[in-house]
Protein backbone atom coordinates (compact mmCIF):
# COMPACT_ATOMS: atom_id res chain seq x y z
CA UNK A 1 0.00 0.00 0.00
CA UNK A 2 1.71 2.93 -1.21
CA UNK A 3 1.90 6.49 1.69
CA UNK A 4 -1.62 8.10 0.71
CA UNK A 5 -3.63 4.98 0.94
CA UNK A 6 -2.19 4.53 3.77
CA UNK A 7 -2.68 7.94 4.92
CA UNK A 8 -6.63 7.60 4.25
CA UNK A 9 -6.54 4.06 5.69
CA UNK A 10 -5.47 5.96 9.07
CA UNK A 11 -7.90 8.46 8.54
CA UNK A 12 -10.30 5.94 8.23
CA UNK A 13 -9.37 3.64 10.98
CA UNK A 14 -8.71 6.65 14.00
CA UNK A 15 -11.08 9.39 12.65
CA UNK A 16 -11.26 11.18 15.67
CA UNK A 17 -7.35 11.18 15.98
CA UNK A 18 -6.33 12.20 12.67
CA UNK A 19 -6.60 15.62 12.47
CA UNK A 20 -4.89 16.75 9.33
CA UNK A 21 -3.09 14.86 6.19
CA UNK A 22 -1.35 16.66 4.01
CA UNK A 23 0.63 15.61 0.24
CA UNK A 24 3.35 17.77 -0.92
CA UNK A 25 5.74 16.47 -3.81
CA UNK A 26 4.32 12.91 -3.31
CA UNK A 27 5.25 12.91 0.26
CA UNK A 28 2.32 12.10 2.55
CA UNK A 29 2.30 13.77 6.44
CA UNK A 30 -0.30 12.48 8.59
CA UNK A 31 -0.84 14.99 11.97
CA UNK A 32 -1.92 13.30 14.67
CA UNK A 33 -3.21 13.59 18.21
CA UNK A 34 -0.16 13.09 21.13
CA UNK A 35 -2.62 10.97 23.07
CA UNK A 36 -3.28 8.32 20.67
CA UNK A 37 0.68 8.16 19.20
CA UNK A 38 1.32 4.74 20.72
CA UNK A 39 -1.97 3.39 19.56
CA UNK A 40 -2.02 4.55 15.93
CA UNK A 41 2.11 3.59 16.07
CA UNK A 42 1.17 0.06 16.81
CA UNK A 43 -1.22 -0.19 14.24
CA UNK A 44 1.32 1.01 11.17
CA UNK A 45 3.72 -1.51 12.22
CA UNK A 46 1.85 -4.43 12.78
CA UNK A 47 -1.06 -3.95 10.38
CA UNK A 48 -0.14 -6.11 7.19
CA UNK A 49 -1.25 -3.81 4.85
CA UNK A 50 1.06 -1.00 6.49
CA UNK A 51 3.53 -2.53 7.64
CA UNK A 52 5.68 0.35 8.66
CA UNK A 53 8.70 -1.48 10.11
CA UNK A 54 11.39 1.03 10.32
CA UNK A 55 11.88 3.82 12.40
CA UNK A 56 14.21 6.23 9.92
CA UNK A 57 14.10 9.51 12.10
CA UNK A 58 12.38 11.16 14.67
CA UNK A 59 12.64 14.70 15.69
CA UNK A 60 10.92 18.00 16.84
CA UNK A 61 10.64 21.29 15.84
CA UNK A 62 9.97 24.51 17.63
CA UNK A 63 7.36 27.38 17.10
CA UNK A 64 7.56 29.11 20.31
CA UNK A 65 4.79 31.47 19.20
CA UNK A 66 2.33 28.22 19.06
CA UNK A 67 0.50 27.10 21.88
CA UNK A 68 1.58 23.39 20.84
CA UNK A 69 4.61 24.65 21.00
CA UNK A 70 6.78 21.66 19.59
CA UNK A 71 5.84 19.42 16.52
CA UNK A 72 7.44 15.62 16.85
CA UNK A 73 8.07 14.54 13.54
CA UNK A 74 8.43 10.33 13.15
CA UNK A 75 9.40 9.84 9.36
CA UNK A 76 8.60 6.03 8.70
CA UNK A 77 9.59 3.55 6.31
CA UNK A 78 8.19 0.40 5.05
CA UNK A 79 10.76 -2.26 3.68
CA UNK A 80 8.00 -4.21 2.51
CA UNK A 81 5.96 -1.73 0.41
CA UNK A 82 8.81 0.53 0.02
CA UNK A 83 7.53 4.37 0.73
CA UNK A 84 7.89 6.44 3.40
CA UNK A 85 5.32 7.72 6.02
CA UNK A 86 5.65 11.22 7.83
CA UNK A 87 3.92 11.51 11.25
CA UNK A 88 3.18 14.67 13.18
CA UNK A 89 2.24 15.42 16.63
CA UNK A 90 2.31 18.42 18.44
CA UNK A 91 2.96 18.59 21.89
CA UNK A 92 3.01 21.95 24.54
CA UNK A 93 6.11 22.85 26.63
CA UNK A 94 5.99 20.75 29.50
CA UNK A 95 3.79 18.58 28.88
CA UNK A 96 5.00 14.91 27.70
CA UNK A 97 4.32 12.06 24.46
CA UNK A 98 4.41 8.61 25.03
CA UNK A 99 7.66 6.47 23.91
CA UNK A 100 7.93 4.42 20.87
CA UNK A 101 10.91 2.53 22.16
CA UNK A 102 8.91 -0.86 22.50
CA UNK A 103 8.02 -0.31 18.76
CA UNK A 104 10.75 0.43 16.96
CA UNK A 105 14.31 0.35 19.42
CA UNK A 106 15.57 3.17 16.92
CA UNK A 107 13.65 5.26 18.55
CA UNK A 108 15.70 5.35 21.71
CA UNK A 109 18.13 7.38 21.08
CA UNK A 110 16.56 9.54 19.08
CA UNK A 111 14.37 10.39 21.84
CA UNK A 112 17.00 10.80 23.82
CA UNK A 113 18.25 13.66 21.36
CA UNK A 114 14.76 14.90 21.63
CA UNK A 115 14.55 15.23 24.72
CA UNK A 116 17.68 16.86 25.83
CA UNK A 117 17.60 19.65 22.41
CA UNK A 118 14.15 20.89 23.20
CA UNK A 119 13.04 19.48 26.56
CA UNK A 120 10.19 17.34 25.39
CA UNK A 121 9.84 14.27 28.13
CA UNK A 122 9.14 11.08 27.25
CA UNK A 123 7.08 8.43 29.09
CA UNK A 124 8.35 5.25 29.38
CA UNK A 125 11.74 5.78 27.98
CA UNK A 126 14.27 3.41 29.34
CA UNK A 127 17.27 5.48 29.74
CA UNK A 128 15.90 9.03 29.13
CA UNK A 129 19.65 10.89 30.17
CA UNK A 130 21.79 12.92 27.80
CA UNK A 131 23.12 11.72 24.87
CA UNK A 132 25.18 14.82 22.98
CA UNK A 133 25.36 16.60 25.95
CA UNK A 134 27.68 16.72 28.83
CA UNK A 135 25.64 15.19 31.96
CA UNK A 136 25.91 18.49 33.85
CA UNK A 137 24.44 20.61 30.76
CA UNK A 138 21.86 23.08 31.65
CA UNK A 139 19.26 24.33 28.78
CA UNK A 140 17.80 22.85 25.96
CA UNK A 141 20.01 24.51 22.72
CA UNK A 142 17.34 24.24 19.92
CA UNK A 143 14.76 25.85 21.38
CA UNK A 144 14.44 29.03 19.30
CA UNK A 145 15.20 31.37 22.82
CA UNK A 146 18.12 29.27 23.55
CA UNK A 147 21.64 31.68 22.78
CA UNK A 148 23.79 30.47 20.57
CA UNK A 149 26.86 30.50 22.67
CA UNK A 150 25.54 29.28 25.94
CA UNK A 151 25.56 30.39 29.09
CA UNK A 152 29.44 30.13 29.96
CA UNK A 153 31.07 30.88 26.91
CA UNK A 154 34.29 32.72 27.86
CA UNK A 155 34.15 30.96 30.88
CA UNK A 156 37.53 28.17 31.37
CA UNK A 157 36.17 25.01 30.59
CA UNK A 158 36.93 22.61 33.57
CA UNK A 159 37.59 18.82 33.31
CA UNK A 160 37.58 16.55 36.28
CA UNK A 161 38.87 13.04 35.22
CA UNK A 162 37.96 12.05 38.74
CA UNK A 163 34.00 12.61 38.54
CA UNK A 164 34.15 11.68 34.83
CA UNK A 165 31.71 8.80 34.32
CA UNK A 166 33.58 5.75 32.38
CA UNK A 167 30.63 4.45 29.63
CA UNK B 1 71.13 20.42 14.71
CA UNK B 2 72.09 17.16 13.04
CA UNK B 3 75.02 15.07 14.22
CA UNK B 4 76.72 14.55 11.05
CA UNK B 5 78.27 17.97 11.59
CA UNK B 6 78.36 18.79 15.20
CA UNK B 7 79.70 16.97 18.26
CA UNK B 8 77.10 16.92 20.80
CA UNK B 9 78.68 18.85 23.98
CA UNK B 10 76.02 16.98 26.21
CA UNK B 11 74.29 14.37 27.23
CA UNK B 12 71.14 16.55 27.02
CA UNK B 13 72.11 17.29 23.55
CA UNK B 14 72.35 13.88 22.73
CA UNK B 15 68.88 12.83 24.54
CA UNK B 16 67.10 15.65 22.41
CA UNK B 17 68.62 14.83 19.29
CA UNK B 18 67.05 11.20 19.85
CA UNK B 19 63.94 12.79 20.74
CA UNK B 20 63.60 15.41 18.45
CA UNK B 21 63.74 12.59 15.39
CA UNK B 22 61.35 9.91 16.30
CA UNK B 23 58.46 12.32 17.68
CA UNK B 24 55.74 9.14 17.40
CA UNK B 25 52.08 11.03 16.94
CA UNK B 26 48.70 9.18 18.81
CA UNK B 27 46.21 7.98 16.25
CA UNK B 28 43.75 10.90 17.09
CA UNK B 29 41.69 13.03 14.48
CA UNK B 30 38.47 14.54 15.95
CA UNK B 31 37.31 16.54 12.41
CA UNK B 32 38.13 17.28 8.55
CA UNK B 33 41.88 18.55 9.91
CA UNK B 34 42.41 14.83 10.46
CA UNK B 35 42.30 14.21 7.10
CA UNK B 36 44.75 16.64 6.08
CA UNK B 37 47.26 15.07 8.71
CA UNK B 38 46.39 11.75 7.16
CA UNK B 39 47.49 13.17 4.14
CA UNK B 40 50.77 14.11 5.32
CA UNK B 41 51.86 10.71 6.04
CA UNK B 42 50.93 9.50 2.20
CA UNK B 43 53.75 9.65 0.16
CA UNK B 44 53.33 12.58 -1.46
CA UNK B 45 53.96 14.52 2.04
CA UNK B 46 55.75 11.91 3.39
CA UNK B 47 55.71 12.90 7.45
CA UNK B 48 58.26 10.04 8.36
CA UNK B 49 61.33 12.22 6.63
CA UNK B 50 61.14 13.75 10.35
CA UNK B 51 60.92 10.41 12.10
CA UNK B 52 56.60 11.47 12.90
CA UNK B 53 55.21 8.52 10.93
CA UNK B 54 54.71 6.22 13.25
CA UNK B 55 50.81 6.49 14.29
CA UNK B 56 50.41 4.51 17.14
CA UNK B 57 47.36 2.93 18.03
CA UNK B 58 47.70 3.32 21.83
CA UNK B 59 48.85 6.76 23.46
CA UNK B 60 51.04 4.86 25.86
CA UNK B 61 53.28 4.74 23.05
CA UNK B 62 53.32 7.89 21.70
CA UNK B 63 55.43 11.29 21.85
CA UNK B 64 53.00 13.73 20.90
CA UNK B 65 49.12 14.39 20.24
CA UNK B 66 48.26 16.23 17.03
CA UNK B 67 44.99 17.60 18.02
CA UNK B 68 42.98 17.49 14.63
CA UNK B 69 40.14 19.27 14.54
CA UNK B 70 37.03 20.33 16.48
CA UNK B 71 36.77 19.56 20.13
CA UNK B 72 33.55 19.58 21.60
CA UNK B 73 32.66 19.68 25.72
CA UNK B 74 31.89 15.95 25.70
CA UNK B 75 34.90 15.45 23.89
CA UNK B 76 37.27 17.60 26.20
CA UNK B 77 37.61 14.67 28.94
CA UNK B 78 38.34 12.04 26.30
CA UNK B 79 41.04 13.97 25.01
CA UNK B 80 42.67 14.60 28.82
CA UNK B 81 42.58 11.43 29.51
CA UNK B 82 44.32 10.19 26.33
CA UNK B 83 46.99 12.72 27.09
CA UNK B 84 47.43 11.62 30.65
CA UNK B 85 48.04 8.57 29.55
CA UNK B 86 51.02 9.45 27.46
CA UNK B 87 54.03 8.70 28.74
CA UNK B 88 56.38 11.47 29.49
CA UNK B 89 57.95 13.68 27.51
CA UNK B 90 55.17 14.33 25.50
CA UNK B 91 54.28 17.08 22.94
CA UNK B 92 51.08 18.61 21.67
CA UNK B 93 50.30 20.78 18.46
CA UNK B 94 46.98 22.22 17.98
CA UNK B 95 46.26 21.48 14.13
CA UNK B 96 43.58 23.68 12.60
CA UNK B 97 41.72 27.12 13.32
CA UNK B 98 39.13 25.01 15.84
CA UNK B 99 41.79 23.09 18.20
CA UNK B 100 43.53 26.48 18.47
CA UNK B 101 40.83 28.84 19.37
CA UNK B 102 37.36 27.19 18.53
CA UNK B 103 37.31 28.07 15.23
CA UNK B 104 34.15 29.39 13.62
CA UNK B 105 32.01 27.85 16.01
CA UNK B 106 31.81 30.08 18.67
CA UNK B 107 28.63 27.77 20.65
CA UNK B 108 27.71 26.50 23.78
CA UNK B 109 29.23 23.09 22.78
CA UNK B 110 32.67 23.56 21.36
CA UNK B 111 35.95 24.16 23.63
CA UNK B 112 37.52 27.75 23.27
CA UNK B 113 40.99 25.93 22.32
CA UNK B 114 42.59 22.82 23.25
CA UNK B 115 44.37 24.96 25.03
CA UNK B 116 42.47 25.16 27.73
CA UNK B 117 42.64 21.24 28.51
CA UNK B 118 46.78 20.34 27.86
CA UNK B 119 49.43 22.21 27.19
CA UNK B 120 50.02 23.26 23.72
CA UNK B 121 53.76 23.23 22.16
CA UNK B 122 53.06 24.55 18.64
CA UNK B 123 49.82 26.24 16.66
CA UNK B 124 48.85 25.45 13.10
CA UNK B 125 46.19 28.23 12.01
CA UNK B 126 43.81 27.45 9.01
CA UNK B 127 40.71 25.72 7.81
CA UNK B 128 41.97 22.84 7.83
CA UNK B 129 45.59 23.82 7.37
CA UNK B 130 47.77 22.23 4.49
CA UNK B 131 49.55 19.01 5.44
CA UNK B 132 52.44 21.27 4.55
CA UNK B 133 51.27 23.49 7.58
CA UNK B 134 51.58 19.52 9.73
CA UNK B 135 55.66 19.51 8.50
CA UNK B 136 56.00 23.11 9.92
CA UNK B 137 54.70 22.48 12.70
CA UNK B 138 56.85 18.95 13.47
CA UNK B 139 60.00 21.35 12.67
CA UNK B 140 58.96 23.87 14.65
CA UNK B 141 58.46 21.49 17.57
CA UNK B 142 61.51 19.96 16.61
CA UNK B 143 63.54 22.95 17.23
CA UNK B 144 61.82 23.60 20.59
CA UNK B 145 62.63 20.16 21.69
CA UNK B 146 66.38 20.60 20.28
CA UNK B 147 66.45 23.74 22.80
CA UNK B 148 65.14 21.74 25.88
CA UNK B 149 67.39 22.29 29.23
CA UNK B 150 68.25 19.32 31.50
CA UNK B 151 65.64 19.35 34.12
CA UNK B 152 62.97 21.45 31.68
CA UNK B 153 61.14 18.28 31.25
CA UNK B 154 60.86 15.24 33.52
CA UNK B 155 61.56 11.62 32.59
CA UNK B 156 59.75 9.89 34.18
CA UNK B 157 55.90 11.27 35.34
CA UNK B 158 55.37 9.67 38.91
CA UNK B 159 55.91 11.99 41.64
CA UNK B 160 58.42 10.13 42.55
CA UNK B 161 60.30 10.42 39.24
CA UNK B 162 63.90 11.93 38.03
CA UNK B 163 64.19 15.09 36.28
CA UNK B 164 66.70 14.37 33.36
Amino acid sequence: MDSRKAGNLLKETFSDAVLKIEEFRGETSVTIESGRLVEIMKFLKQNSDLSYDMLVDLTSVDFPDQKMRFIISYLLNTTKFNNRLRIKTAVAEGSAVDSVCDIWKAANWMEREAAEMFGIHFNNHPNLKHILLTDDFVGHPLRKEYDVKGPDFGQPLKIDLEKEEIF
Amino acid sequence: MGVENTTAATLQDVINWARKNSIWPVTFGLACCALEMMVASSATYDISRFGAEVFRPSPRQTDLMIVAGTVTKKMAPVLRRIYEQMPEPKWVIAYGACACSGGIFQSYNVVQGVDQIVPVDVYVPGCPPRPEGLLKAIMRLQEKIAAEAPGQRKLVSLPWGKNG
